[in-house]
């Protein structure tokens, strides 16, 4: 009996790991079933360039930085995580094996690691009650729009303050540790260098052994299922950024950003219309390719590239605040296209995770984002050059605006009448053409 | 200066079994609008003075398309793009300048697609190419000394990352450079783009251009210094709204290269 239960903690840490992991994997396995109900988009090219561009702009970090104290801030909290996850290594394989601090055997250089880990944990505390601050008491105005509401905003914070619990429960474990190393406690073996918790030893005067070892224990446990918790987080929140940054920049696009996409069933249409020799009354070649529309009105859409996006976006607002519609006070935000997006998207997603249909009558254009907002948008690629993660919310609103125009008609009668006019004398205005090299003959 | 400007077209070159060095595309600003207009004629007196062998299309171009694209009609910028690369590729046309950044971006890297590839070029970087093979001389002039701030059409920057072009050449004039508060990667957009020249904006606080001409207020210029028809019209309008109109002038590039050359 006695023996069973010296292996309970082992056993129910393996439990815990293991329905982490079956609960991640479930949310990943769903997310790439929703973004593969985007259309084709061969983004597979250029590997180098693509791979230069991730190191640049995901790992690199460097369109953070164009804000200063906000990429700064970033770069801390970025490097302090990845870093500290050595650390959850260690912490899950002493859970699996019941061992403790398992990597003490390298000796100086685990000090080394320890000591680096704690000051990264300071900064990344520091950083995060530093963002805790612009975002509620500075109150920056980009974390202020109209979608910024409800679930949007609670995430945000929920974020830092899971990641301020996190690293106090890290630093609480450590010096609780270091204070039964120094009680020379069994089991405790002498490891680790605690520049930043050694602070927190006071707080153990005149405590028991035993006591020691609850809170050590407590602090172990907490810390390591708060990460578990924030791994199965990620995929409802906006946090999700921290995983899918890497493929969005490297599958972002590549070309100049004046290349809009080529419609190629326009294309297919527009030279049957201008060849001579086509058969005006002839059944289409191969009909089973004929689209059921022109543009996008709903995330299906979408290529799977944009609805990947609409995944990565951490609503930092960085496009809206360079929006030049949106900086004048019209509808339009980037930011909210990419969230409507992805909230249409899990919206289908929970039909199809109930098994239900996905036509649910409702769709991304009219249900989520109204003509209003696609017309406001000057095509100016402002927020396309400030996403820090290689997100193109333009790419969305051109697809729409080539549904209103081409399957709705639906344009403002001004821009109608520029339409018929370049269609009928090759030129926005009603000029003749033939007038077109008048201005060489006017002598001022 | 009324001397008539010399401009021959691709049909005449043809005749002659000849090629110019480089087609001029107009576009429809260009051609019809009266400001824009005035940019065209600034430019071919510098082509006409430097004795640059040019031609346009004339009778023969129309709309790129850009406009009708911007604005969802695929349908139609395909219509147009195919029937103007018809033409070009008729004249066996290889390299193309224009005045316009739209018409600029849309041949450069949306034709191709549809079977048109040219080099193209934006009037600034061409001069600038003139300029560094020193074909192209350029003086302070009248504009020596003055503040000049330059607008980027985001047609030509962020679309096409070229910002040091126009800047390299207003230096050239020896005025003094200020900056705007956004520029370059940042540019503002002066809010013709997308469509946006052809209707009306969506209600809000204010008009795009307003924001813009207020932040060119913000450095003090003596010219706002353009690179697009389009932003030309917007700053000209917002400028005028501020009743500035008789202390900031709006020019291209082009024009103040002109008029600095006295032409």
């Amino acid at each position: 009996m006695e023996n069973v239960l010296e292996y309970l903690p082992q056993v129910l840490f393996i439990l815990a790991l293991a329905y982490a992991v079956y609960f991640f994997t479930r949310n990943v396995n769903r997310l790439k079933r929703n973004i593969n109900l985007g259309k084709e988009q061969n983004r597979s090219d250029r590997k180098k360039e693509r791979l230069k561009k991730m190191m640049r702009v995901a790992l690199g970090q460097s369109k953070m930085v164009v804000k200063p104290i906000a990429g700064f801030l970033h770069v801390i909290v970025y490097v302090g995580f990845v870093i500290i996850n050595i650390e959850v290594l260690e912490i899950i394989i002493d859970g699996v094996l019941g061992t403790h601090r398992i990597f003490s055997f390298i000796g100086p250089v685990y000090d080394v690691l320890i000591a680096s880990f704690e000051i990264l944990a300071f900064l990344v505390l520091a950083g995060v009650i530093l963002f805790w601050t612009r975002r509620n008491i500075t109150r920056i105005k980009r974390f202020f729009a109209r979608e910024m509401t409800a679930w949007p905003k609670n995430d945000a914070n929920n974020i830092l303050y899971f990641e301020v619990v996190l690293m106090l429960l890290f630093l609480t474990m450590n010096a609780a540790d270091h204070q039964l190393q120094i009680n020379g406690a069994a089991h405790y073996v002498q490891a680790g260098a605690f520049p930043i918790s050694k602070f927190l030893l006071p707080l153990f005067d005149n405590m028991t052994n035993e006591a020691l070892i609850v809170i050590e224990r407590a602090a172990w446990w907490l810390h390591i299922l708060g990460i578990l918790f924030f791994l199965n987080y990620l995929y409802y929140s906006k946090h999700l950024h921290i995983l899918l940054a890497f493929p969005n920049v490297y599958f972002s696009r590549l070309d100049p950003k004046g290349k809009f996409n080529n419609n190629e069933t326009v294309t297919q249409e527009v030279k049957t219309m201008m060849d001579p020799n086509a058969d005006p009354y002839a059944e289409p070649e191969n009909d089973g390719d004929v689209p059921d529309k022109f543009g996008a009105n709903d995330v299906t859409d979408l290529s799977w590239f944009q609805l990947l996006s609409a995944y990565t976006c951490t609503e930092c607002g960085r496009c809206t605040s360079e929006c030049p519609a949106n900086q004048t006070g019209k509808l339009l935000s980037p930011r909210k296209i990419m969230m409507d997006t992805r909230d249409r998207l899990e919206e289908i997603s929970n039909h199809l995770n109930k098994g239900e249909s996905m036509d649910d009558g409702k769709s991304l254009l009219g249900d989520y984002i109204s003509k209003e907002e696609l017309w406001a948008c000057t095509t100016c690629n402002a927020c396309v050059e400030a996403c820090p993660v290689g997100i193109d919310p333009l790419s969305i609103i051109m697809e729409m605006r080539q549904y209103l125009m081409m399957e709705k008609s639906d344009a403002s009668p001004e821009l109608n009448n520029a339409m018929s006019n370049i269609e009928n004398n090759a030129a926005p205005w009603p000029y003749n053409q033939q007038d077109r090299l008048k201005w060489a003959e006017e002598t001022n | 200066m009324s001397k008539s400007l010399h401009v021959p077209t691709m049909a005449s070159y043809a005749a002659e079994g000849k090629q110019p060095e480089v087609l001029f595309w107009v576009g429809c600003a260009g051609s019809f609008d009266d400001r824009a207009k005035k940019i065209t004629k600034a430019f071919v007196k510098i082509l006409n003075n430097i004795g640059v062998k040019f031609a346009v299309l004339g009778t023969e171009e129309s709309c790129t398309g850009d406009p009708a694209k911007r604005a969802g009609n695929e349908f139609l910028y395909q219509m147009q793009a195919m029937t103007n690369i018809e033409v070009l590729n008729a004249y066996e046309v290889k390299n193309i300048v224009t005045a316009c950044p739209h018409c600029f971006n849309t041949i450069k890297n949306e034709y191709p697609e549809l079977g048109g590839n040219y080099e193209v070029l934006h009037h600034t970087q061409f001069l600038k190419q003139l300029l560094d093979s020193g074909r192209l001389k350029v003086e302070g002039g009248q504009f020596e000394g003055k503040r000049i701030t330059f607008h980027d059409p985001c047609y030509l920057g962020r679309a096409n990352d070229e910002y040091e072009a126009p800047r390299e050449l207003l230096r050239k004039l020896d005025v003094e450079l200020v900056e705007m508060k956004s520029c370059k990667k940042k540019g503002l957009c002066c809010g013709a783009g997308g469509g946006q020249m052809f209707k009306d904006a969506e209600k809000g606080e204010k008009e795009v251009n307003i924001h813009r001409t207020e932040e060119a207020m913000e450095v003090n210029p003596d010219v706002v210094a353009a690179g697009c028809p389009f932003c030309n019209t917007m700053m000209t309008d917002g400028v005028k709204n501020k009743e500035k109109s008789a202390d900031i002038q709006v020019l291209d590039v082009v024009e103040l290269l002109a008029n600095a050359k006295d032409l």
